[in-house]
């Protein structure tokens, strides 16, 4: 997942073209690598840390963050003009736990075991810092149709980072994919299980995530020279 | 006249129009979704009572599932009589009505009753299963643990004292600590204990400290999870004891 899209990313990135598309187009692919919000700016560190256990938890958790993102920056980006100054923080998180519940709502009727999972982390999407930092730094100085792509980049930087914490998590902790079981039963005994293979059970607990995410970050900042910082 | 937008008046009027607007869009959005999380809360109530029997089933199956294994419903009052007795299809509001929905032993909301109504007017559900040639009988349950409701089911042989197996839930309760009363660690010690002494006396099943496997009355607690440990042991005794005039009179009979 990450290697693809980072592979994506690059090839969008070598196509130089006229500075309009140009400028757009980095709003989408610069938060996949060199802006990104969690391994750079490190934002939204807490979801990231509680729901990566499993691929499932964390592609639902990016989808509802999308559609928060999205639907988020296009609102406040229709509704710039018109937003008293003062209260604009007030109607930024009356609109965005307005969505986040819709989100909640959506889930417990639709997919419930993973809602249950996810718990009370759809709601705390309210306070992830990524959302109500594009709300205020972008969609309210920008169009709809830039915010639109903002918000589309920033939770797609955002999810891969997760699905990819995730990957690593679930196949070291539980010898899973997307919960199926890809080295043998560990309850039984089977498969790889059977000649002695064990799970590492550290890797289920939130401070790996912790270090995964380190890694992430360790890579990222060896292979993109524009993140090394001077000293 | 240009509308001042920094204005008090301005200010307090888009907080007016935007809360109604999101308000009622809210509202619109529970009031759609709610048959479908009603239905999702009952499968998840379908799929828990048999998971007291030992059928671990998907959400997506539990339907199919109860259908086969539960056979009969069975509503009791406060003195162990029976009230009403249903099986096959459960009754839904929608399709039968609010009589039928609320004469169905399956739709009988135990909190309510536990938190609205005297004893003596309570009704309380009773479901049997057939499973592999046993008839078992599943009690479910409420009560309260540290920080919110626990609830869970029982099930018994069709001696009608040996537990078969069981399984709570809680809302809130600390992970690690009362949270753990889900675990089959915790759940499989109810295996085998019996409700009734040698003289027939009811006794419950204690949840406490060190309570070893020879005890056929007590199960051991959970270390840090004193107050969920006493929670699950009062509801057990609260409701296996109202079912027990029931269970002589079956035994009798």
């Amino acid at each position: 997942m990450s290697e693809a899209t980072a592979e994506l990313q690059e090839k969008e990135v070598k196509k130089s073209e006229p500075l309009f598309s140009k400028k757009n187009k980095k709003l989408i692919t610069d938060p996949l690598n060199d802006d990104n919000p969690i391994t750079v700016q490190v934002l939204g560190i807490c979801s990231a840390l509680a729901i990566t256990v499993q691929v499932k938890q964390a592609f639902v958790m990016s989808i509802s963050v999308l559609f928060v993102l999205v639907a988020g920056n296009v609102i406040i980006s229709l509704l710039r003009n018109t937003i008293p100054s003062r209260i604009r923080i007030i109607v930024q998180l009356v609109i965005v736990a307005s969505l986040v519940i819709l989100v909640d709502q959506v889930l417990k009727a639709f997919v419930y075991d993973v809602s249950k999972q996810l718990s009370v982390f759809v709601g705390l999407i309210i306070t992830n810092c990524i959302i109500m930092g594009r709300l205020e730094a972008f969609a309210l100085g920008n169009k709809p149709g830039p915010a639109l792509l903002d918000g589309i980049g920033n939770s797609l930087g955002y999810g891969w980072i997760l699905i990819a914490v995730a990957v690593v998590r679930e196949f070291f902790g539980s010898g899973k994919f997307w919960g199926f079981q890809l080295l043998g039963d560990s309850s039984v005994g089977s498969g790889l299980y059977s000649i002695g293979y064990m799970n590492n059970n550290l890797m289920v607990l939130p401070p790996m995530a912790l270090i995964v995410v380190g890694v992430i970050i360790w890579i990222q900042r060896s292979k993109n020279t524009k993140l090394i910082e001077a000293h | 006249m240009a509308i001042n937008k920094e204005g008090t008046g301005f200010t307090f009027g888009f907080a007016i129009i935007m809360v109604v607007v999101v308000g009622a869009l809210l509202s619109l959005a529970a009031m759609g979704l709610k048959p479908f999380q009603k239905e999702n809360l009952k499968q998840e109530q379908m799929k828990n009572i048999l998971g007291s029997v030992g059928i671990e089933v998907e959400m997506s199956e539990a339907s199919a599932n109860f259908d086969k294994f539960i056979v009969k419903r069975i509503m009791l009052d406060s003195d162990g009589n029976v009230l009403n007795e249903k099986s096959g299809q459960i009754a839904t509001l929608a399709n039968d009505g609010q009589d039928a929905f609320d004469a169905d032993p399956f739709n009988v909301d135990i909190k309510k009753e536990y938190r609205g109504l005297a004893s003596s007017e309570r009704r309380y559900p009773l479901f049997i299963c057939e499973k592999d040639g046993q008839t078992l009988y599943i009690v479910p349950m409420v009560g309260k643990g540290l920080w919110g409701p626990i609830w869970g089911f029982i099930s018994l042989k069709d001696d009608l004292n040996t537990v078969y197996g069981a399984n709570f839930d809680h809302k809130t309760e600390t992970p690690g600590l009362g949270a753990e009363i889900n675990t089959s660690l915790f759940t499989d010690q109810f295996k085998d204990d019996r409700i009734f002494d040698e003289k027939g006396e009811f006794t419950s099943i204690a949840v406490k400290k060190s309570a070893t496997g020879d005890n056929p009355h007590a199960v051991d607690g959970i270390t840090g999870g004193t107050i969920t440990s006493v929670g699950v042991s009062k509801m057990v005794e609260r409701t296996l004891k109202v079912y027990v005039p029931y269970f002589k009179n079956l035994k009798a009979a």
